[in-house]
């Protein structure tokens, strides 16, 4: 009956409003994740410490100090005049790269083939990459071959990759700003995080306080109680949703491409998957606590197998496999492209139909767990 | 006779354990039923089986003609539950938990308001219907169970010991909100006695209110072992019980445990109520009381009583007894 499901999902909604840490949990988290990966989790490479060894002390070689500066990503901390100065300043951690221009700089650009080498720190991948790319870059636009070498922490210097003139041209997100990349995953995780684990909460919570009992001697049907559990956290969900996008958008500059019903239909999709896991872990667990674990347990590898932090086509065979059962990959994989390319339907079928078949196998899996008794 | 509760063969295994092994009940229409037993006789789970919130392993229950297992809506229209762990939501208000649960039991949204103000004020919470229900207290949140199982007017109530750690004026009270129910024409539950009124299932462990029960069935390790009305069960221990007063109690307690017809020995106060073989009351009285003198006590009153429920309660209790039909 209508009445019925309207008055367990009334019952539920001020049961959330009476819960202060709930409500704080489902409100400020997002936020919270949001600035958290948006700034703190950045993978972007700003203002890197550099010294610089100009022997060149030409008109071009400052024009290409110059462009060093201007581009943001190196800020240029200490002009040196030695080998062992820029050793010792890198060693420290105090720069995380050196330039050196040779001395005959000025007239091999004119022979158009002049050749920078660039040092750099390597014991952090992320910024020793992103360095190197940057680098080259702005060396390109100056016919300027920057050779480089890797110093690892124990000052041994290393080759790294030899220098290749590839021209690299970045799409969607030709700034490579993290935020852009993580704001649909923060999506993704918060949807899959309150839908699940308030979802089997909410239900273990009734077998917890004894509740369930006087729900089992009413006429409510299992797919009511069922529903009329879930429902709730799907509407917070949405809510969640809304709010990291309008945050996403306006504070991250985010772009919103795709077509926000799309947007909302296939979230709708993820968020009927992971309520079935939260329902799937509130028929195993028997306290608010084991709810937890179990939610947690499921929720860790997802984020790690789903491409969130680290690319699927990096990782090996046996974990690609593993996460082909993992909902938040496909989801991840829609929601950027729909928010980043603005992509239709037709090209995220394939993700479409993955996610589709979980939701459909582990709400079954969980309805037929889920029993209205006691034993 | 046309029973409102009808239960044959009821058994639940759990594991290896008989919680339920055969149980039968009838029960007529306006009857107070008393299930009393030890703890973990298996009263708990003999209620919910009855209610349907366990499924048997065998047996069958009738609540007012339907099958609980198999018309489980409908029976559970006619019955309300009221467990024995407070089962009422405590972040709500108490009108808020009636409000749910008439909800979910079917009552219209213009039904469920009055009808919850008129059940709160036969239990007495009207003034109490804003707060939240884990800021009753214990005798209070057994009203408001009471309230919601009441609040869809059903025809069975299944209390499972309603009033345990409930002080004794909340008990009493407690007890004339039962009795009201039943025997009222027409009754608060809105049903005039035409249509038969209401019977009630208590589980109690307190022997006074068994004896307020028109019948009481006796569990033990699953099974009734004896069932009958409260006067009737007392007369199975007629001139069996032996009530001795005097001093020092140690003395007293030595001889009447020493005497090879005495089955039992227990302290009431100053008193001590001794159970004795059959016709061996006689003996008994003669033989104890010119032991304690020997001993050196003193006897300041020795005679037959006649048997109270705890009496019966402690010898069904206490050993395998084999004395009483299993229905009389």
């Amino acid at each position: 009956m209508r009445s019925r499901l309207f008055s367990i999902i009334r019952k539920e909604f001020i049961q959330i409003l009476r819960d202060p840490r709930t409500l704080v949990l489902i409100i400020l988290m997002p936020i919270m994740q949001l600035f958290l990966l948006g700034y703190a989790a950045t993978t972007d490479v700003k203002n890197i410490s550099m010294a610089v060894w100009d022997q060149s002390h030409s008109q071009q070689s400052r024009a290409l100090l110059d462009a060093f500066r201007v581009a943001n990503y190196f800020s240029i901390d200490y002009m040196i005049g030695s080998e062992e100065e820029y050793r010792s300043l890198i060693e420290s951690g105090k720069i995380r790269a050196a330039l050196i221009i040779p001395p005959d700089y000025e007239i091999r650009l004119l022979e158009g083939k002049a050749q920078v080498s660039l040092v750099l720190d390597g014991s952090d991948a992320t910024v020793g990459g992103t360095a190197l790319s940057v680098a080259k870059l702005i060396g390109q636009s100056y016919a300027t071959r920057i050779l480089t070498e890797q110093a690892a922490l124990t000052g041994r210097p290393t080759a790294f990759a030899p220098p290749l003139d590839v021209r690299t041209q970045v799409w969607y997100n030709p700034d490579l700003i993290a935020a852009y990349f993580n704001v649909p995953g923060v999506i993704g995780m918060i949807l899959y995080f309150i839908t699940a684990l308030l979802t089997a909460s909410a239900v273990v919570r009734e077998r917890e306080r004894g509740t369930i009992e006087q729900l089992i001697v009413t006429p409510i049907r299992s797919w009511e109680l069922v529903v009329g559990k879930i429902l709730p956290y799907a509407i917070l969900a949405f809510i969640d949703t809304l709010e990291i996008l309008v945050i996403g958008h306006w504070w991250f500059g985010v772009p919103v491409r795709g077509d926000i019903g799309l947007i909302f239909l296939l979230s709708g999709l993820f968020v009927i998957s992971s309520l079935g896991i939260g329902l799937f872990a509130s028929t195993i667990a028997n306290t608010q606590q084991e709810a937890f674990i179990t939610v947690m347990v499921t929720m860790l590898p997802s984020i790690f197998l789903s491409g969130f932090f680290f690319p699927i086509a990096a990782m090996p065979k046996f974990l690609q496999y593993v996460s082909a059962i993992v909902p938040l990959r496909y989801y991840l994989v829609i929601i950027r492209a729909l928010l980043l390319k603005g992509v239709g339907a037709a090209a995220l079928q394939n993700e479409i139909i993955a996610l589709s078949i979980f939701a459909v196998v582990i709400m079954g899996a969980a309805a037929l767990r889920f029993k209205k008794r006691l034993d | 006779m046309e029973f409102l509760v009808q239960a044959t063969g009821l058994k639940k295994y759990f594991n290896t354990t008989h919680a339920v092994d055969g149980v039968d009940l009838q029960i007529p229409a306006g009857e107070i039923y008393g299930l009393v037993g030890s703890d973990g006789a298996g009263k708990t789970t003999a209620m919910r089986l009855l209610v349907g919130a366990l499924l048997p392993d065998a047996g069958e229950v009738n609540v007012c003609g339907y099958n609980v297992l198999k018309q489980t809506e409908q029976a559970r229209s006619t019955i309300g539950y009221l467990s024995q762990r407070f089962s009422m939501y405590e972040d709500l208000t108490v009108l808020e938990n009636i409000r749910f649960f008439a909800e979910v039991r079917g009552l219209s949204p213009t039904e469920w308001l009055p009808r919850s103000l008129e059940i709160l004020e036969f239990v007495g919470l009207d003034k109490f219907k804003d707060r939240r229900a884990g800021q009753l207290s214990g005798g209070m949140k057994q009203k408001l169970g009471l309230a919601s199982a009441l609040v869809t007017r059903p025809r069975l109530l299944l209390l499972d010991e309603p009033t345990t750690g409930v002080d004794p004026v909340t008990r009493q009270d407690f007890w004339q909100l039962v009795i009201k129910l039943v025997a009222a024409s027409p009754s608060p539950s809105g049903r005039g006695q035409g249509e038969g009124g209401v019977s009630v299932i208590i589980s109690t462990p307190y022997m006074d209110e068994a004896s307020r029960c028109h019948r009481v069935g006796f569990m033990k390790n699953g099974r009734i072992i004896a069932e009958d009305t409260p006067s009737n069960l007392r007369t199975l221990l007629n001139g069996r019980i032996l009530e001795l007063r005097g001093s020092p109690l140690d003395i007293m307690r030595r001889a009447a445990h020493n005497d090879e017809d005495v089955e039992d020995v227990q302290a009431f106060g100053d008193r001590l109520h001794i159970r004795v073989r059959d016709d061996t009351a006689k003996q008994v009285l003669r033989r104890l009381k010119s032991e304690i003198k020997n001993a050196g006590g003193r006897v300041d009153e020795l005679r037959m009583v006649p048997p109270a429920l705890e009496d019966v309660f402690i010898a069904l209790a206490d050993h395998e007894y084999v004395g009483a039909p299993h229905q009389t």
